[in-house]
C-alpha cells in the first residue's frame, strides 16, 4: 500500500473542514472497500480521516414517524435492529443478502452507499478503465462483461453499482442527509447515485467535501408485502447478476401502490416510478406484473456476455412481485 | 541515481488491547490489524489468506464481534477488546469451540481453522442462526479449501445448542 498520513476526527465540523482543506484526503469508516482498493493501487488517498469516532451511530425514530439510520451504524447493526426488522424488513433482507458476517460487522451504512463498482477492469490496473483513469477507455464494453450493466450505460462505462442495501433504499424512497462546508442538505436516494455518462469516475452527487450523516427512511415500510430477490452465481457472498427489491401495498386483490427497484443492472439502483404507477389500482396478476417488467427493461442493451440479464431481469421482476404478493401477512 | 535508502515511514504510538493485555507498538498508519498481530506481536495464529476480506482466514473478534483483521488499520482499533485465536483457551482448557473442531474433525490442513473458530464464536454471539441454511449463509465469509464444511457445520450446531442451553 502507498504511504499516507492519518488523523482521527472528533466531530462532523472538524471532519468536513479537514477534508475540504486537502484534495487528496478521504474519509475512512468501515474501510472494507477503501482499504481493499488501496491495496491494489486503485484508490490512492494521501491522507485518511478516521470518522469512526463521530456520534453518527444511532438508529432512532424521526418526528414524521420514519426511522433515521446514523451514517456510521454498521450494516449488521442496521439489519438486526428491531425497528428495521419489524418495520423495514425489505431493507434488513437486502443488507443480509450482501457481503459476509465479518464485513457487515465492519461496513457502515454511509460507506455502503459509497462502494465502488466491482467491474473486473476497474480492479485490474493493467487495463484501461474510464472510472479508474478518466479518458483511458472502457475495457468492458468489448471485453468480458457478464456481470455488467444493461440499463443506463454509456459509451464510456457499463459498470454496475454493487450495493444491495441501496436497492432497498431506492424502493423505500430513503433520503440521504449530508453535511458540507455550506451546511446541511438532503439528497433523495434517486438523485444520490449517477449514471456514467461521460464522467463515469464520479459515482455519486455527494461532493468530495461533504460527509453523509444519516439515511432517513419514510414512515411507510411495506412490511406486509415485500421481497428482496437476489440472483447470483452462488447462494451466498456473491454480487448480484440481477436483484429486485419489490414492495406492494394491497387493498384486497387490488394493488394500491407498487415499488420496484433493480440492482446489478445499472450504475445506480434502477427505479421507474412511472412504470410502477401502471400497477396502481390494477389487479395483481402475472400479466400485469409482466407488463411492468417489460416497461422496466425498455431500452435495455446487452453487450454480449450479459445479454441474458435482460430476460432474467424481466422474469425476476415478475417472480419478486408474486413473492411479495403471496407472502403471509403478519398481523 | 539518488540516495540508496528511502526515508523510513513516519510511525506513531498505537495502543492495542489484545487477549487481555495492553500492548504499545510503533506503527506506520497503513499497518493493518492483521500485520500488527503477525509481524509486530508474533501472534501468528491469525492467518493471512487473501488479504482482501474474501477468505476469512484473518477473522478475529473485536468487542465480541467477528471482523476481517486484514481490512482494518491497527491505528483504528485502539480502545477496543481484541481477541485472537491465541486468547481463547483459558487456564489450559481449550475454548469449547476449539474442542468441538477436534471432536468433529472439522479441518484438514488447518490454515483456515483459527479464522473459522473466531467466526463461529462471533456467529453464536450474534444469535441469528436458526437453521442449517442460516449457518451455511452466515459462515460464507470463511473459505475452507480442504472442504471440511460438513463437519464445520456440525461444530456450529453444537456451539449454538450449547449457547441455548445456558
Amino acid at each position: 500500500m502507498r504511504s499516507f498520513t492519518y488523523n482521527k476526527a472528533d466531530d462532523v465540523a472538524a471532519a468536513v473542514q479537514e477534508v475540504s482543506a486537502n484534495q487528496e484526503a478521504k474519509f475512512i469508516a468501515g474501510g472494507t472497500n477503501l482499504l481493499d482498493l488501496m491495496k491494489i493501487d486503485v484508490m490512492k488517498p494521501r491522507h485518511l480521516i478516521d470518522i469512526t469516532h463521530l456520534a453518527l451511530k444511532t438508529i432512532e425514530e424521526t418526528e414524521d414517524g420514519g426511522l433515521r439510520l446514523g451514517a456510521l451504524a454498521t450494516n449488521a447493526d442496521t439489519a438486526y435492529n428491531e425497528q428495521v426488522e419489524k418495520r423495514y424488513p425489505l431493507l434488513s433482507h437486502a443488507i443480509l443478502a450482501g457481503a459476509t458476517g465479518q464485513l457487515r460487522n465492519m461496513a457502515t451504512d454511509g460507506g455502503n452507499l459509497l462502494q465502488r463498482t466491482r467491474c473486473y477492469y476497474f480492479y485490474d490496473t493493467d487495463t484501461p478503465c474510464n472510472k479508474r483513469e478518466p479518458g483511458s477507455g472502457c475495457s468492458a464494453i468489448k471485453g468480458y462483461n457478464r456481470d455488467l450493466a444493461i440499463l443506463g450505460t454509456s459509451e464510456y462505462c457499463i459498470a454496475t453499482h454493487p450495493s444491495d442495501m441501496a436497492v432497498a433504499l431506492a424502493a423505500l424512497e430513503a433520503k440521504i442527509r449530508v453535511t458540507g462546508p455550506d451546511g446541511d442538505r438532503v439528497i433523495p436516494i434517486a438523485e444520490f447515485h449517477r449514471l456514467p455518462g461521460d464522467t463515469p469516475h464520479i459515482d455519486s452527487n455527494l461532493q468530495p467535501n461533504e460527509i453523509i450523516t444519516a439515511i432517513d427512511l419514510p414512515a411507510k415500510g411495506f412490511a406486509n408485502h415485500y421481497t428482496y430477490m437476489k440472483l447470483r452465481d452462488r447462494a451466498s457472498y456473491a454480487f448480484a447478476l440481477v436483484s429486485v427489491a419489490a414492495a406492494l401495498e394491497m387493498d384486497g386483490d387490488t394493488i394500491k401502490e407498487a415499488r420496484i427497484a433493480l440492482g446489478g443492472v445499472a450504475h445506480k439502483p434502477w427505479r421507474l416510478p412511472a412504470a410502477e404507477a401502471m400497477l396502481s389500482d390494477q389487479k395483481a396478476t402475472k400479466e400485469n406484473f409482466r407488463m411492468v417488467a417489460e416497461a422496466y427493461l425498455e431500452g435495455a442493451k446487452g453487450y454480449g456476455h450479459n445479454d441474458f440479464k435482460i430476460e432474467l431481469a424481466k422474469r425476476a421482476v415478475v417472480r419478486a412481485l408474486q413473492q411479495a404478493l403471496e407472502m403471509e401477512v403478519k398481523s | 541515481m539518488g540516495n540508496n535508502s528511502v526515508t523510513s515511514p513516519p510511525k506513531s504510538s498505537v495502543k492495542l488491547h489484545i487477549n487481555g493485555e495492553q500492548k504499545e507498538l510503533q506503527l506506520a498508519p497503513w499497518t493493518s490489524l492483521l500485520d500488527a498481530l503477525r509481524e509486530h506481536l508474533n501472534l501468528t495464529g491469525t492467518k493471512k489468506g487473501c488479504d482482501h476480506g474474501q477468505c476469512g482466514a484473518c477473522t478475529v473478534l473485536v468487542d465480541g464481534k467477528r471482523i476481517n483483521s486484514c481490512l482494518t488499520l491497527a491505528v483504528m482499533q485502539q480502545d477496543k477488546e481484541i481477541t485472537t485465536i491465541e486468547g481463547l483457551a483459558k487456564d489450559g482448557e481449550l475454548h469449547p469451540v476449539q474442542q468441538a473442531f477436534i471432536d468433529h474433525d472439522a479441518f484438514q490442513c488447518g490454515y483456515c481453522t483459527p479464522g473459522q473458530i473466531c467466526s463461529v464464536i462471533g456467529l453464536v454471539n450474534e444469535g441469528k442462526a436458526k437453521s442449517l441454511d442460516d449457518i451455511r449463509d452466515l459462515m460464507s465469509g470463511n473459505v475452507c479449501r480442504c472442504g471440511a464444511y460438513v463437519n464445520i457445520v456440525k461444530v456450529v450446531q453444537e456451539a449454538l445448542e450449547r449457547s441455548e442451553s445456558k
